[in-house]
């Protein structure tokens, strides 16, 4: 089965610029593709344009030609499309339509009318693909990240689509998950030979499988198409402000050349060009830096907590951390981070324990004093956001204050130019862009001047530059002497950003400490469900020492960086 | 505000174990069965039973406390309103006149008024429980089938039990609302009822737009797989009807009549004490 695109441009009906521009792309039967690009940049577009959402859930302009088959694609209704090409979209926990994974798996069957028995043989058969045979009866809601998203490749497999495709696969799991994932999805496409087609900014999970091609798309337009090999020598990804895999960085960083023909989309075969004198040399210029002064501002000291009657969701929780710092907190979805942070900040109350901050016991005060002193920024925005402009919500997290007018508004003004707002403070926040929505919860929170501030996951699914300028805004927070706490999947976030790391298991602290030890202990690490990055495998294999060569890539990457702007 | 309501809760009974359409059939009987009887036997045989049941479905009376006592509050406030709009209504239905206290005015208190208000809150008190005990031990997705089964089109039982199915996640997403709201100091759970009642206004902004995200990424998941592409579809969860299923809806269904005749024989649907 083929997909063509030809001079292909779209216009969504709300917008008067197209989103796509000029399309030409031909994918061939089983070949797996990986599109790249940064937020808003037309890739989700692209593979709607593929599974029938646009134009039959997304109306709009419809430019040139999309053919699937030969056939012309607007003459395939949505349900057409749904027996070729099978979809998994990007966040699984809100896809599910059935309660239990069986359920789910059939959704599409009981759709076809197909009879009880052969349907039951059906889910289990593709469930045993999928390595849910056991969850079968199990609810979604009780399932792993990993778990879960198998589910929902079983709900797409039944319908024996030609295509599959995948719509940012690995945005909600941790890093041991999203490579199981990977290696679920190599496995099949091999024994079916379906075509894989992938949408991903995390580029160097997504390469731990082979692909045939990467095509990389800017403002909407392809910029790049070609074997992974090719596209990760030319620069395509640094020119789209993507980020590229870590040894990659690494290699640049040591003057190696990356050429097509040295495989650079294989770390394992890639390694062997990095030599070990001349980086030892570069390494040896560089300055070992003074550690910071510390004073500690948030306290923990055993702290439990349990739902009513349940058993304890946080067991003896004792974490110190020093005013200025940025803490990471890690673990397994479910491992009890959201609830760490909700107890801080006073969302829930601690059964028992004490929480201090700047030495004060402030344990037993109420949601709404604590919070201001403690500010919790929710994972998803639209569940903090209550306000039509970006000023009146700015405004209306200080409503309790009793703050005088003048105050208010130098304080309005203060946050929003220091969240970079400020152009947009009178916009309606429903036009802002997923991370500018984000910014206005911080501002919201940071505008009551709290002392501590916990994010939870503040750069999941952005891409690689608003990832960036997030993260450097919370390190300018930092440096002004606010004590931070994220929690987060992402090991590199750990490595780059963290001064300390909180690695949460089943409610306890398994660890908690300088990011580097924490990934020297690599059973640990298996058990909690994380990785080493590919850096540590590059000093690995050149035998140098992981710390000073971290840093150096580190570096060199945010000086690249600072010529973004 | 910890409450999860009406939700489905899983229990290992024979309740659960009934299939969706006997427990809609059995349901709607039963509503009928209370509905047109004022006979203050047969609502008591009936609310028995109603006990009876609860406790064979292991569910217990605080996994639907608060819906219960939102309810009993609801039908005591009901009953009031029916004494205010009508204090003799008693005395009309059942032909005599035993004052108790003559009150105010037109706010007499007689027996036969009392007799006749505890007859209505005895009917809400034996509809309600089956009714929650009816939600919480159907599958949503059973229960879906099991109105299609009865002749309802399925897009209509798919978008009900969807409906079912969203109550404990957007609940969810209420308290995590509510609890962001608390912590810019805005009281939604406590303090004056006015305030709290011009707060919610907050929650219900921040409610509205996730939930139409919920619905805009569902709506277009069941469109990829091919939702309502055929004029009928299957059930996975359909099970087949068992003897128990059989047995069970012709015991409701005995129940009903011997409920229509017992109510009905004397030609009048009020049990009398006073005559």
């Amino acid at each position: 089965m083929t997909i063509q695109f030809d001079h292909f441009s779209f216009t969504y009906r709300s917008q008067s610029e197209p989103t796509l521009r000029n399309i030409n792309l031909t994918i061939e039967d089983g070949e797996r593709v990986l599109i790249v690009g940064p937020s808003g940049s037309g890739k989700s577009t692209l593979a709607q344009c593929i599974n029938g959402l646009v134009p039959f859930s997304y109306p709009g302009t419809w430019e040139g030609d999309v053919r699937i088959n030969g056939v012309d694609a607007r003459t395939l209704s949505l349900f057409d499309r749904s027996a070729l090409i099978g979809t998994v979209l990007q966040d699984p926990d809100t896809q599910f339509i059935g309660l239990s994974v069986g359920e789910d798996i059939a959704f599409a069957l009981e759709n076809k009318r197909v009879a009880r028995p052969e349907m039951h043989e059906t889910v289990e058969r593709v469930a045993r693909l999928t390595d849910v045979a056991h969850l079968l009866n199990h609810r979604l809601n009780d399932l792993s990240g990993g778990q879960r998203q198998r589910a929902a490749l079983g709900g797409v497999l039944v319908e024996d689509a030609n295509i599959l495709l995948f719509d940012e696969p690995l945005a909600n799991l941790d890093p041991l998950a999203g490579s199981e994932a990977m290696a679920l999805l190599d496995r099949l496409q091999r024994e079916t030979k379906r075509t894989l087609l992938v949408v991903e900014h995390r580029i160097e999970d997504v390469l731990s499988i082979p692909f045939d091609r990467m095509i990389v798309v800017v403002d909407g337009e392809i910029v790049a198409d070609g074997h992974p090999d090719v596209i990760l020598s030319d620069g395509s990804l640094v020119r789209a402000f993507l980020r590229e895999p870590l040894y990659l960085s690494a290699a640049r960083w040591a003057d190696i050349s990356i050429r097509p023909e040295d495989k650079p989309s294989q770390p394992d075969a890639f390694l062997n060009l990095f030599e070990r004198q001349p980086i030892v040399s570069r390494l040896s210029e560089q300055m070992p830096e003074a550690p910071p002064e510390v004073s500690p501002s948030l306290e923990l000291d055993r702290v439990r907590f349990h739902y009513r009657s349940e058993e304890n969701v946080l067991e003896e929780i004792t974490l110190r951390c020093a005013k200025g710092t940025l803490t990471t907190i890690v673990g397994q979805n479910g491992a009890g981070k959201s609830t760490l942070a909700k107890v801080l900040s006073g969302y829930q109350r601690a059964t028992a324990g004490q929480i201090r901050l700047n030495g004060e016991d402030v344990t037993k005060q109420s949601i709404a004093d604590r919070a201001s002193r403690i500010g919790f920024v929710l994972q998803n925005p639209n569940h903090m956001i209550s306000k039509h402009t970006v000023r009146e919500e700015v405004r209306y997290g200080m409503q309790a204050l009793t703050l005088s007018a003048d105050e208010e508004e130098r304080r309005l003004e203060e946050t929003l130019r220091r969240c970079g707002l400020y152009p947009f403070r009178n916009w309606p926040i429903q036009a802002l862009s997923f991370g500018q929505k984000k910014r206005v919860t911080i501002a919201s929170i940071l505008v009551r001047k709290p002392d501590v501030l916990i994010l939870d996951e503040p750069t999941a699914g952005q891409d690689y530059r608003h990832y960036s300028d997030m993260m450097d805004f919370l390190e300018r927070l930092k440096r002004d002497g606010m004590t931070l706490l994220i929690i987060t999947h992402d090991m590199h976030l750990v490595l780059e950003y963290s001064d300390q790391v909180c690695l949460l298991q089943a409610g306890r602290i398994r660890f908690a400490g300088e990011p580097l030890t924490l990934f020297a202990q690599e059973s640990l690490l298996r058990h909690a469900h994380l990785k080493q990055t590919s850096l540590f495998n590059v000093a690995r294999h050149l035998d140098v020492e992981v710390q000073p060569f971290i840093h150096a890539v580190i570096q060199a990457e945010r000086k690249e960086r600072a010529q973004w702007l | 505000m910890a409450v999860e309501m009406l939700g489905y809760i899983e229990k290992p009974s024979p309740v659960h174990r009934l299939t969706g359409t006997t427990k809609l059939i059995g349901f709607l009987l039963w509503t009928t069965a209370t509905m047109f009887t004022y006979d203050t036997r047969v609502l008591l045989i009936l609310g028995f039973a109603s006990i009876g049941l609860f406790l064979v479905s292991r569910i217990r009376f605080r996994e639907v406390r608060f819906v219960l006592v939102f309810t009993a509050l609801f039908v005591l406030i009901n009953a009031l309103a029916v004494y205010l709009f009508e204090p003799e209504q008693g005395v009309a239905i059942y032909g005599t006149r035993h004052v108790l206290f003559e009150g105010i005015g037109r706010f007499t208190l007689t027996a036969e008024q009392l007799f006749y208000l505890f007859n209505l809150i005895l009917k809400y008190s034996v509809i309600v429980p089956v009714a929650v005990l009816f939600l919480v031990t159907t599958h949503p997705t059973e229960f879906a089938s099991s109105l299609n089964r009865i002749g309802v089109p399925y897009k209509v039982a798919f978008a009900v039990s969807l409906a079912l199915r969203y109550i404990p996640d957007v609940q969810q997403d209420f308290r995590t609302i509510a609890d962001a709201q608390e912590a810019r100091g805005v009281a939604v759970t406590h303090g004056p009822l006015l305030k709290r009642a011009k707060h919610s206004l907050n929650i219900l902004l921040p409610l509205l737009f996730t939930s139409l995200e919920r619905i805009e990424t569902v709506s277009n998941a069941m469109d990829l797989r091919g939702f309502g592409a055929e004029r009928k579809r299957t059930w996975y969860n359909q099970r087949p009807m068992t003897r128990a299923d059989y047995l069970a809806i012709g015991l409701v269904f005995m129940l009903t009549i011997f409920s229509f005749v017992v109510t009905f024989y004397d030609g009048s649907r009020f049990y009398n004490p006073f005559s």
